[in-house]
């Protein structure tokens, strides 16, 4: 998407570009307020061709018009253009401080000026100061790699003295030179290029490849050798990618599962309604999310903290008068159990429908987990999913301590265990029973809570994921929570690795029917309790 | 007690006897003539919705019956059977799809969903599809077959219970992802639609609509008396020890294997036979009938009319899918609140479900009379 956008734009862009290349030998003159204002208003055309003689002069202050004008905080009064940040206009030309003039009006730009923009800001910053602008611009412009560039980018390499950089700029100017029509250049330029692990280098080396590209044989060879080899490098970043997106998936099937594992595993109470639970805490998220907006905005990017636990409590509460009014009646017949509580599932959408619309709701990222790291040149992991797998093994954490090692988790096992026993030791296990369904509720709200966070929130959230949360609880096993993990993952990375060479769809189809057979195999899942207890 | 005589010697008493013929004759010959003899302004004319309202849920009549075979007997509960109705909805479906002929959009040979996926000929599993019998034939092999298959493997390895269930809705729910996809070749999330003829007769007329409103009707009769039969069998008997206590009757020496995988693949088949009674009168069949609601829906019919009865299931999907239609004209917005609360309800207050409460009444009434 990134990339098309890029290659779009800079299509567009031979005037920024050739003034650009020209402009170390054009004489030298810091932007006026004449040019900022020709700049900033009139008919786009001559907007362009000023905003490209400035180009030949770069300095600061032009870097900081366009960056306003891109940014929407240039402004325009009489002939001069400002700057207007918080209230405090500052002049374009001479980055002056003045009193904000009255009669301020916007600079409009359209698609095209936007552009213009754009493409004029990505070639200054081949000859900023900073590594990462220089960098961020070569990044840039390798994605829009013809030969009417060179010159700006020899000129860039004359400069250049940082060696990661200058090896960057080399490979981008062989992408440059790979359609010229000298064949020497284009061979030298294949070589150059042999040695790239870009994504973007081997779909340039193929498209030589096409139909109407080089016709060399001797080039071609090596065009031939060339995209092997990248292809060779760029492997591993995908095979990488898909592990991870596989492990992201199972991290949020394991998550979906845990509150599954106590309420079916330890409980035996079949909840249908455990995918409406994650959206109630879901919608928790997003209301926690506007309170914040509205009343906190300068926090917004902590709403998430204030969510984790309101999510919790939501949906545990919710779980917990379910628990008291309907489940309580049920234990011990889980198919009416599984009826009721479908029940219940098509009550809790109809609300949500009722209060907030059939209608997604948006639920924004903070700041913080927008964006990923990039791992190699073609993986990239998302800050959201690489959070969501260290929450679901926080969550995991927590609810294994508490199981093992607290007071309420000893009642639980206990009354799991053998109710009556417990009873005459003297644990209410009415009330434990209320405790473990909420707390098995609440992590369903945990779970909501991270799937706001890449997915959909809506009243249909919970139908989507409650054969696939059975699915893994059934295959870990009842009544384990190792089982639920492994299961988890394992079905996450099987069902990315299917999906790599069948399809999503087919992939998932797969999984399924091999879930459907391996219970027939082992009904007792994975990993199963041992005991010898006989069923009635 | 009162319902020792449901279970003499004979299979209907004579109540019972009467009880069937005026059903047949009210399917025969009431509904043809309200509908089609009396005049459109008169107060018993049968509408045109009516009746085609009354065949579709005559269809889910069958449906909740196969269920209560299985669920109510037996003590399984699938929460697959809507795609066992699916199943016998495609096979007619495909049927009529060839009935169409060259009179589709793109007037050829092949139903318009192939020619917009550039197929030059029918895939295999659409060989036979320009048959009648051929399909009325898979109609009933398709779902029979695949609830072998499955059934076998699942009981054989004592899989029961709430597994057996959630298996059976995950089998539903790939199926309903597979058939979505269109390269399975039935019609992708569309289905199958816009059907014109079934055995050359232009199905949008009113003689076709009513024709196939009492074949329903009577296949709902048979179905009934079938069970009906099974029930009071050793055979019946049997299948009801295995809902009570699966252990003891395999101690006793029964496979109960057998037993399970007889009435499960039967019960399939019936739902088969409903889905290709259904299919030509609302004329559409598409993936959506695989959802996995779709299936545990069924399962509410029988438990609102009362399980372990024969008639229950009837009575409950009449009353749940009369009060669908009309709740989803008058109050769309309350239907999922009362079919949520109609779950809840059945499961808690009423288990014996309408059938149960109105026989406890009438054996109070009786009772209070007595003393």
């Amino acid at each position: 998407m990134e990339t098309t956008l890029l290659r779009h734009l800079f299509l567009r862009l031979p005037f920024a570009i050739a003034f650009v290349a020209s402009l170390l030998t054009s004489s030298v003159f810091a932007l006026t307020p004449q040019s900022a204002k020709n700049i900033a208003v009139g008919e786009n055309d001559d907007r362009i061709k000023a905003l490209g003689e400035a180009l030949a002069t770069p300095d600061a202050a032009l870097a900081r018009l366009i960056d306003a004008l891109l940014d929407d905080t240039a402004k325009v009064a009489g002939d001069a253009v400002f700057i207007v940040v918080n209230g405090n206009a500052v002049d374009a030309a001479t980055g002056v401080s003045v009193t904000l003039p009255s009669n301020l009006e916007d600079v409009v730009n359209n698609n095209r000026m936007r552009n213009e923009l754009e493409g004029a800001k990505a070639a200054l910053g081949l000859f900023s100061d900073s590594l990462t602008t220089r960098n961020n611009a070569i990044t840039q412009l390798k994605d829009s790699a013809d030969e009417g560039k060179l010159p700006l980018i020899d000129r860039a390499l004359a400069k250049e003295t940082d060696a990661g950089l200058k090896a960057k700029l080399a490979q981008l100017r062989a992408a440059m030179l790979i359609a010229s029509s000298d064949k020497q250049k284009r061979l030298d330029a294949v070589n150059a290029l042999a040695t790239s692990s870009q994504p973007s280098v081997r779909s340039l080396l193929q498209e030589r490849l096409n139909a109407g590209g080089e016709t060399d044989p001797e080039v071609r060879a090596a065009l031939t050798s060339a995209v092997k080899g990248v292809e060779g490098r760029l492997v591993w970043g995908e095979r990488l990618g898909v592990i991870f997106s596989g492990l992201s998936l199972g991290s949020i099937l394991f998550l979906v599962a845990l509150g599954l594992a106590i309420t079916y595993g330890l409980m035996g109470v079949i909840n249908m309604a455990h995918g409406e639970l994650m959206m109630i805490g879901a919608y928790a998220t997003y209301l926690v999310q506007n309170a914040f907006r509205q009343y906190m905005p300068n926090a917004f990017d902590y709403y998430i903290l204030a969510a984790i636990p309101m999510s919790f409590f939501a949906a545990a509460l919710v779980g917990a008068a379910l628990e008291r009014t309907v489940i309580r009646w049920l234990y011990g017949r889980p198919l009416e159990t599984l009826l009721a509580t479908w029940g219940i599932s098509l009550v809790l959408i109809q609300t949500m429908r009722t209060f907030f619309g059939a209608q997604n709701v948006p639920v924004e990222n903070p700041s913080w987990l927008s964006g990923g790291v990039q791992v190699m040149s073609n993986l990239i992991l998302p800050y959201n999913r690489i959070a969501i797998l260290f929450f679901a093994f926080f969550v995991l954490a927590t609810v294994w301590l508490l199981i093992s090692k607290t007071r309420l988790g000893l009642f639980v096992r206990g009354v799991t265990q053998n109710r009556s026993m417990a009873a005459c030791m003297g644990v209410n296990t009415a009330k434990i029973d209320t405790y473990a369904f909420a707390l098995g509720a609440g992590i369903a709200g945990l779970a909501g809570c991270a799937l706001s966070q890449v997915g959909n929130v809506g009243p249909d959230l919970g139908q989507g994921y409650i054969v696939d949360s059975f699915m893994v609880v059934v295959l870990g096993g009842v009544g384990q929570l190792a089982g639920t993990v492994y299961a988890g993952l394992g079905l996450g990375v099987l069902n990315k690795l299917l999906e790599g060479w069948t399809g999503a769809v087919l992939a998932k189809i797969i999984v399924l029917a091999f879930i459907v057979i391996f219970i027939q195999r082992r009904p007792q899942g994975i990993f199963a309790l041992k005991g010898r207890s006989a069923e009635a | 007690m009162p319902s020792d005589a449901h279970a003499s010697a004979s299979l209907l008493g004579t109540r019972g006897r009467i009880a069937l013929a005026s059903v047949i004759a009210i399917l025969v010959f009431i509904i043809p003539i309200f509908n089609l003899v009396v005049p459109t302004d008169s107060v018993f004319h049968l509408s045109d919705y009516a009746v085609s309202l009354l065949g579709k849920i005559m269809c889910y009549a069958i449906c909740a019956l196969a269920m209560d075979l299985i669920w109510g007997y037996t003590g399984i509960l699938s929460l697959g059977h809507g795609l066992f109705f699916a199943l016998g909805g495609y096979a007619m479906g495909m049927y009529l799809m060839r009935q169409i002929g060259r009179e589709g959009v793109y007037k050829s040979d092949l139903p318009d969903f192939m020619v917009f996926l550039d197929w030059k000929e029918v895939p295999w599993h659409w060989l036979g599809s320009q048959s009648f019998v051929v399909q009325m034939f898979l109609v009933v092999a398709v779902p029979g077959l695949l609830a072998f298959v499955f059934g076998y493997f699942a009981f054989r390895s004592r899989i029961k219970g709430v597994y057996f269930s959630i298996i059976t809705q995950a089998l539903t729910y790939a199926s309903m992802l597979l058939f979505f996809r269109n390269e399975t070749g039935f019609g992708g999330n569309n289905g199958f639609t816009d059907f014109k003829r079934l055995l050359g007769i232009p199905t949008a007329t009113s003689s076709m609509r009513v024709t196939l409103c009492v074949l329903t009707g009577l296949m709902l009769v048979a179905f009934y008396l079938l069970s009906k039969a099974i029930i009071a069998s050793k055979y019946g008997r049997v299948l009801q020890a295995i809902r009570d206590a699966e252990s003891r009757v395999l101690f006793t020496g029964y496979n109960t294997l057998w037993y399970k995988l007889s009435i499960w693949t039967l019960s399939a088949m019936m739902c088969g036979v409903a889905g290709a009674l259904y299919v030509p009168q609302v004329g559409i069949i598409n993936p959506g009938e695989m959802s996995p609601a779709a299936s545990i829906e069924i399962a509410i019919w029988t438990a609102v009319g009362g399980r372990a009865t024969l008639i229950g299931p009837i009575v409950g999907a009449f009353f749940v899918n009369g009060a669908k239609s009309w709740f989803t004209v008058t109050f769309p917005e309350y239907w999922l609140y009362f079919l949520g609360a109609m779950f809840i309800a059945v499961t808690l207050f009423l288990p014996q479900g309408i059938v149960g409460l109105v026989r406890k009444l009438t054996d109070k009434a009786s009772k209070g009379g007595a003393q």
